[in-house]
């Protein structure tokens, strides 16, 4: 089960204290009041892991519902005005309260003081405020949830969700806004960390990918969220005294709101998934024993996928009555943002090139994430691409798309990392076996249940349909068929690892032989993560090249 | 006690002084973005209806909005002199900076809260009962509707701003802060001067716009 | 439930009924290639690497590149090349979409919670259904009484969101006679999977016949006459002799629709559809050059397809009583 190869891995110099049973994070006390009052980045990480492993499924169980309602074309278990609370439901929960804070406030929390080689993050305070923020958030909107539902779809447009909708919009975007400043406050911290508080001799061009990931997410929750928050509050003030902002009907511009809203929710997607690639640019390497392939444009790229991710969002109005003009800007810009994302797949597949491959659960993970993720980038270029938009919006292609950017993609490679980490966060190995066989079978059951829905999309079944005609019945049972497997495939970990806390092999310090500083100290941590401050001399990624392997071993 | 705590993520009280002024930075960055939405979606729908805006903005106090603006700018640049003033270590004048600031501020709030007495008087509440009628009442009433917005923003800014002046007097008053250490009052100085900032834009755009002619 | 036009069967592909639908498919057969070759060879790379480059193969592999430039310049600008060439395309074929040839068959679509209302010119009405000829150019006029609809028409590979408050329209040319699938493409409440129709396609003499048997005497521009007269627009418009010539001065509707009208702020905009509705509707927002401000607001007592028929009356003015 071990994976000590003993490799000298960035040269760095720091005291690591193997496992001997020592104080860390999770022994140092263990009252209610210090894990709820605490400051410690590590403990924030786990209150927020078990908070959005929570929305996850409850997110999880609104898709179960409405993909068993789709097996027959008239709807088999609910009338329509309760599927369209569920996706609604499904929609707000997994965007808001899964996607958006995943892995940054997980595992990002957990890892970016380690990486950086610091005690803790910038400002530890706002830190937990954050976790708050985040749960009084969760709260209200999901009271919004459970008081009734909403029925506007997690896009809100209007004037459906300010003069038509039944139930809470005001409650529930009050609970998104709280979200919201917890986010920005998570940003600004990780921003303001990398820049003030990495290890001596750690410069720019030495730091992770995992870092230059999210920072670039955390500019794109500092400086979009706020617009969000903004049109929040505005439509709030539409609905809760009836102007007209947005509304037509009393004189306002319904294209108005989706311009504000899309303008946040674009760049959105890609705080989802920029920590993912980052995730996955730390395992290829590890896992193929190389350093990473092209590391300053994998950096780079990681930077302007933020950046032109800002320049994108009307491509969500292609039908919506822009001008032509505006389409023909936003449709050249869309192809542009692709463009770096292509340049990183290509890089990791660079990287597994004459590399050593190990296939641990992260690898396998993070390998389904580069087919998946190439998957739904390609198809983005189809609803880049105006005249077939006009065709494939609001179809199941559209929902095949960002299911495998967001599902294939992102929540593969959050499990990835959460394996790849768990030793180091929890002390104790997963069965690798199980691991394995989630990987696959969550894999294979995700290409069961979207994959014909890009197929149900270009034949032209709209999405948010609670009923359909009957000639598309046999795609959607392949696809609630497949849904049930991704089901099985997601209770796997919850159960194995669960049981590795109590039951599973105890970690060395770093079983995978990676470099990183955060493999340089113990498993679990300590609650001041180092016990001197480490000095860093190479770059990331400094794995012995072929040459020297064979070197050593003749 | 007048040594600042140094926080054990940090290598010496410098390093801990900029990385708080980053951080306050930062943000403000961020509530650009906040009011800039507004700001926006406020100037689009002036574009749509300007008879409308035309016809609200006269509603509007200019006596008390110019008083406020006095008083605003007044208060960032007492405060200004108050972080002049620790510099050189002289507590007792940061105390009295502070005490006028935020007194300043309280008379910014209460003349902002006798004027939206006298709005909602005038009926200048966007809705059903909204005072306004005839062919523009609808753009009339987009105005007061972001006007409602940006004050009630601004003013809970401004109130979460005169609580920092106030919890800052409190640890003056204690000694916490010297000449070698006084970072909490220069990041409350960046958000004052921010919201002060908020104010210059809102100003023109609810008294001045619109009134001439 | 209308009933569905392919009778039920697993489609293994669906009709290509409209011309852009033809010339659409050929560029979604040029994404559907590139997709594939690009997915080739990230699998077939990542598929060979495992194997072949697995720890424990044994493998021979000799020096690394230590210089990636080359090779991240080679497939940036590979990408570029190929995304810029389906770009043009795209944008080429979008752009065509929204231009309406003049001699277009107009067709008024009024979309509310939750069916379609659709009203020929000569005053034939249908519900969720769309009667079109075959080889004529089509103008869609849509405008939604209530929330943002879409209109989508697989079969046509078109759709267009259609919003209160204002008039969007689109154009298609079918070419193929059959039945196919309209559906509303925007969320819209409790019964949006409900709001779905069917377009036929009917040849010449077919659609003839059927716009024969359907029409009202008079067709929409008769009825739009009836409520000029009930609202007494004639009092100050000039329509004819006996019309207009009150003591308010308002623009002459004879020969307006189509021509060009100087606005009050110096603009010139051309008196169509969408002009003629908002002059109901929301007078105060475009005032004729030397006319004053003084027509009233209907928009509380005429509906969307009142307007439409109002709209079909003004316009045959045009050729004349």
């Amino acid at each position: 089960m071990s994976h000590a190869l003993g490799f000298a891995t960035s040269g760095i110099k720091a005291a690591g204290i193997r496992n001997a049973e020592p104080d860390n994070y999770l022994t140092h006390e263990t009252s209610l009041a210090s894990w709820l009052l605490t400051t410690d980045h590590k403990r924030i990480a786990i209150l927020y892991a078990i908070s959005i492993t929570f929305f996850f499924f409850m997110g999880g169980a609104a898709a179960a519902l409405m993909r068993i309602n789709l097996l027959t074309p008239d709807g088999a278990i609910v009338a329509p005005e309760t599927y369209n609370r569920l996706f609604t439901w499904h929609g707000v929960v997994m965007v808001w309260f899964f996607l958006v804070p995943s892995i940054p406030v997980t595992l990002g929390n957990f890892i970016v003081p380690l990486m950086l080689g610091a005690r803790d993050l910038a400002f530890p305070k706002i830190n937990l405020m954050s976790w708050y923020l985040f749960m009084i958030g969760g709260t209200l909107t999901t009271a919004a949830l459970f008081w009734g539902g909403l029925d506007t779809g997690w896009t809100f447009y209007t004037p459906l969700s300010s003069t038509y909708a039944k139930g809470h919009v005001v409650l529930a975007a009050f609970g998104i806004i709280m979200a919201g400043f917890s986010s920005i406050a998570t940003g600004l911290n990780f921003i303001i960390s990398i820049h003030r508080l990495r290890a001596p001799g750690m410069t720019f061009y030495r730091m992770p990918i995992f870092l230059w990931s999210i920072y670039s997410a955390s500019v794109i929750y500092v400086l979009a969220t706020p617009v969000l928050a903004m049109l929040l509050i505005l439509l709030s003030f539409e609905t809760f005294f009836r102007v007209g902002i947005f509304d037509p009907a009393l004189g306002g511009d319904p294209l108005l709101f989706q311009h504000l809203f899309w303008f946040y929710s674009h760049p959105a997607v890609y705080i989802m998934i920029l920590p993912g690639m980052g995730v996955v640019s730390e395992i290829i390497p590890a896992f193929s024993r190389k350093q990473l392939f092209g590391y300053k444009f994998v950096a780079w790229c990681s930077v302007s996928i933020a950046v032109i991710g800002f320049f994108v969002w009307t491509h969500h109005m292609f039908v919506a009555g822009v001008s032509v003009f505006s389409a023909i800007v936003f449709s050249l810009t869309s192809f542009a943002v692709a463009v770096p994302s292509a340049i990183k797949v290509f890089n990791w597949i660079g990287t597994m090139h004459k590399g050593y491959i190990h296939f641990d659960a992260p690898m396998i993970y993070a390998l389904g994430f580069i087919a998946l993720f190439t998957i739904g980038g390609l198809t983005g270029l189809w609803l880049a691409t105006l005249a077939a938009d006009v065709h494939l919006h609001d179809t199941y292609f559209v929902i095949a798309h960002f299911h495998f950017i967001m599902v294939g993609g992102m929540v593969s490679a959050y499990f990835a990392g959460l394996h790849y980490w768990w030793p180091k966060i929890t002390g104790r190995m997963y069965p690798e076996m199980w691991g394995r066989l989630a990987a696959l079978i969550i894999f294979f059951g995700f290409m069961l249940t979207f994959a014909p829905q890009f197929m149900l999309g270009y034949y032209g079944m709209p999405r948010r349909y609670a009923t359909y005609p009957p000639e598309f019945q046999v795609l959607n049972v392949l696809s609630s068929a497949g849904a049930g497997v991704l089901a099985v495939g997601y209770l796997l970990p919850l159960g194995y690892l669960v049981w590795s806390l109590f039951r599973g092999a105890r970690a060395p310090d770093n079983p995978w032989g990676a470099t990183g500083l955060e493999w340089q100290t113990r498993s679990p941590p300590p609650v001041e993560n180092f016990a001197t401050t480490p000095v860093v001399t190479k770059g990331p990624y400094a794995y012995p090249t072929p040459a020297a392997v064979a070197a050593r071993t003749t | 006690m007048s040594e600042a705590q140094l926080h054990f993520q940090y290598e010496d009280l410098e390093h801990q002084s900029d990385t708080a002024l980053d951080g306050m930075w930062l943000f403000l960055a961020q509530e650009v973005l906040f009011f800039g939405a507004l700001f926006f979606a406020w100037m689009l729908n002036r574009h749509f209806h300007p008879l409308g805006y035309h016809r609200a903005a006269q509603q509007t106090d200019l006596l008390i909005g110019s008083i406020n603006t006095v008083l605003l700018i007044t208060s960032s640049a007492v405060y200004a002199a108050g972080v002049g003033f620790i510099r050189l270590d002289d507590r007792r004048r940061l105390v009295q900076c502070c005490v006028i600031t935020a007194l300043l501020g309280l008379a910014f709030l209460g003349f902002k809260g006798l004027e939206w007495h006298e709005d909602l008087a005038k009926h200048m509440n966007p809705g059903r009962y909204f005072g306004l009628s005839g062919a523009d009442a609808g753009g009339a009433q987009l105005f007061w509707v972001f006007y409602w917005v940006a004050t009630v923003l601004h003013g809970v800014h401004m109130a979460v701003g005169i609580g920092l002046v106030a919890w800052l007097l409190h640890r003056v008053c204690k000694g916490a802060y010297s000449a070698a250490w006084h970072t909490p009052v220069e990041v409350v100085g960046l958000y004052w001067s921010f919201v002060d900032v908020v104010w210059l834009v809102l100003y023109p755009l609810i008294y001045l716009v619109g009134r001439a002619g | 439930m209308n009933p569905s036009p392919s009778g039920g069967r697993l489609q293994y592909g669906i009709d290509a009924a409209s011309r852009h639908a033809v010339e659409a498919d050929w560029l979604f057969l040029a994404l559907l290639l590139v997709s594939l070759a690009v997915l080739a060879l990230v699998f077939g790379l990542m598929l060979r690497y495992v194997v072949h480059y697995r720890a424990d193969s044994g493998v021979e592999r000799g020096k690394i590149a230590e210089r990636t430039f080359g090779y991240e310049i080679s497939w940036t600008i590979a990408m570029l090349v190929v995304f810029f060439g389906l770009f043009v395309w795209g944008a080429d074929l979008y752009a065509r979409i929204w231009q309406p040839p003049e001699s277009a068959l107009k067709i008024y679509v009024v979309a509310k919670q939750w069916m379609w209302k659709a009203e020929h010119e000569g005053g034939q009405r249908e519900i969720n259904a769309l009667h079109v000829p075959v080889n004529r150019p089509v103008e869609l006029v849509m405008t939604s009484e209530d929330v943002i609809h879409s209109m989508g028409i697989p079969a046509f590979r078109f759709k267009r969101d259609v919003l209160p408050g204002r008039y969007e329209s689109i154009a298609f040319l079918a070419n193929e006679i059959g039945a196919y699938h309209l559906f509303c493409d925007q969320f819209c409440g409790t019964d949006h999977s409900r709001m779905i129709g069917v377009v036929t396609v009917m040849s010449g003499p077919d659609f003839q016949s059927w716009l024969a048997e359907n029409g009202t005497s008079g067709g929409l521009a008769g009825e739009g006459r009836a409520l000029f007269t009930r609202f007494g627009c004639g009092g100050c418009h000039n329509v004819g002799p006996g019309t207009g010539g009150g003591t308010v001065r308002a623009p002459s509707l004879v020969g307006l629709y189509g021509s060009p009208v100087p606005l009050a702020d110096g603009r010139v905009v051309i008196a169509d559809d969408r002009y003629i509705r908002d002059c109901i509707l929301d007078p105060g927002a475009q005032i004729v050059a030397s006319y004053e401000p003084l027509m009233p607001n209907f928009s509380s007592q005429l509906s969307e397809e009142d307007v439409v028929k109002l709209i079909a009356y003004i316009k045959s003015l045009a050729s004349g009583l």
